[in-house]
């Protein structure tokens, strides 16, 4: 009889594995991005099922949220023609399933039950309900993990002025405003005071 | 009971599924920078039963890293993308080849 946490995991798991399929063989690349998002909520499911909560709501807000919308967007956007781009498709079928069995059938021997099944690691007990992974990763990550994670914003940083400084472009026939001279700008430039004779109603 | 090689197993199918992916997606440059983010979630698959089974959280906050840097592979790949196809019009693997190399 299975328990609950197997059928979740099952479930799960299949879900995982049909999303990437569909990834990695569908036509239209805004189908595939939508697959990515089915893909990344199963995970975040089994990431669930490893008590690792606070990762599993980052997965879905960071993953799902932003840079799966950022790729929807890029998709969207440019106009890709999608016959040929598939060109190669059934000229390398062959190979990625040659390849793809080969990974597969190695790494599963090596992480396989043989290594690491419940006799060789033991399931941990479960946590009590009080338990707060947030918390737990809080306590580390501000502490002995500070540096780290320091840096880590840094190359958000850099991500960010790089992704501004590449798309930016400067339009030469676009009409703006440059404050600086607008705040710059002196009596004399603006108002000429002329002379003449006054003029009579008639 | 589900043991550690279970979710192992899993994360080297998806590894393998987006290697396969990398294989039969050769022309489009989206659809290898989507593999590459499967290949990113496998790792962290990995790295998040690992800690879950040691009693470990360095696996987790390693996984925090690894989103973190992810998210600024993809802003940055695709604003090169976005660049590329506004000079190109194309974003064919093929067709980019002005480098010669």
């Amino acid at each position: 009889m299975m328990s609950v946490e197997q059928l979740l995991f099952y479930i799960n798991s299949a879900v995982v594995i049909f999303g990437a399929t569909m990834v990695i063989t569908v036509k239209n690349p805004v189908q595939a991005a939508l697959y990515l998002v089915l893909t990344f909520f199963a995970c975040a499911g089994i990431w669930m099922l490893l008590e690792a909560e606070f990762l599993a709501i980052a997965l879905v807000l960071v993953y799902v949220g932003a840079v799966m919308v950022l790729f929807l967007f890029v998709v969207m956007m440019l106009d890709i023609n999608v016959a040929r781009m598939r060109e190669g498709f059934i000229k390398f079928l062959p190979v990625g399933i040659t390849v793809a069995l080969a990974m597969a059938s190695m790494m599963i021997v090596i992480v396989g039950p043989e290594y690491f099944g419940l006799e060789k690691v033991i399931e941990p007990a479960r946590h009590a309900a009080d338990y707060n992974n947030t918390r737990e990763l809080g306590l580390v990550l501000y502490s002995v993990y500070v540096y780290p994670f320091e840096i880590a914003s840094v190359i958000l940083l850099v991500a960010i002025v790089a992704a501004i400084a590449l798309t930016l472009r400067r339009r030469p026939q676009t009409k703006y405003q440059s404050p600086e001279k607008q705040v710059a700008v002196k009596r004399e430039d603006r108002v000429r005071m002329v002379s003449m004779p006054s003029e009579q109603k008639k | 009971m589900i043991a550690l090689s279970d979710y192992l197993i899993l994360a080297a199918i998806l590894f393998s599924l987006s290697v396969a992916g990398i294989f039969l997606n050769k022309k489009n440059v989206i659809v290898l920078l989507m593999a590459i983010e499967l290949m990113l979630l496998s790792v962290n698959l990995n790295f998040i039963a690992f800690s879950h089974y040691l009693g470990d959280s360095a696996g987790q906050i390693f996984v925090f890293f690894i989103l973190t840097v992810a998210a600024a592979e993809a802003a940055i790949g695709l604003a090169i993308l976005v660049v590329l196809f506004r000079n190109k019009r194309t974003i064919n693997v093929k067709e980019l080849d002005s480098l010669k190399g």
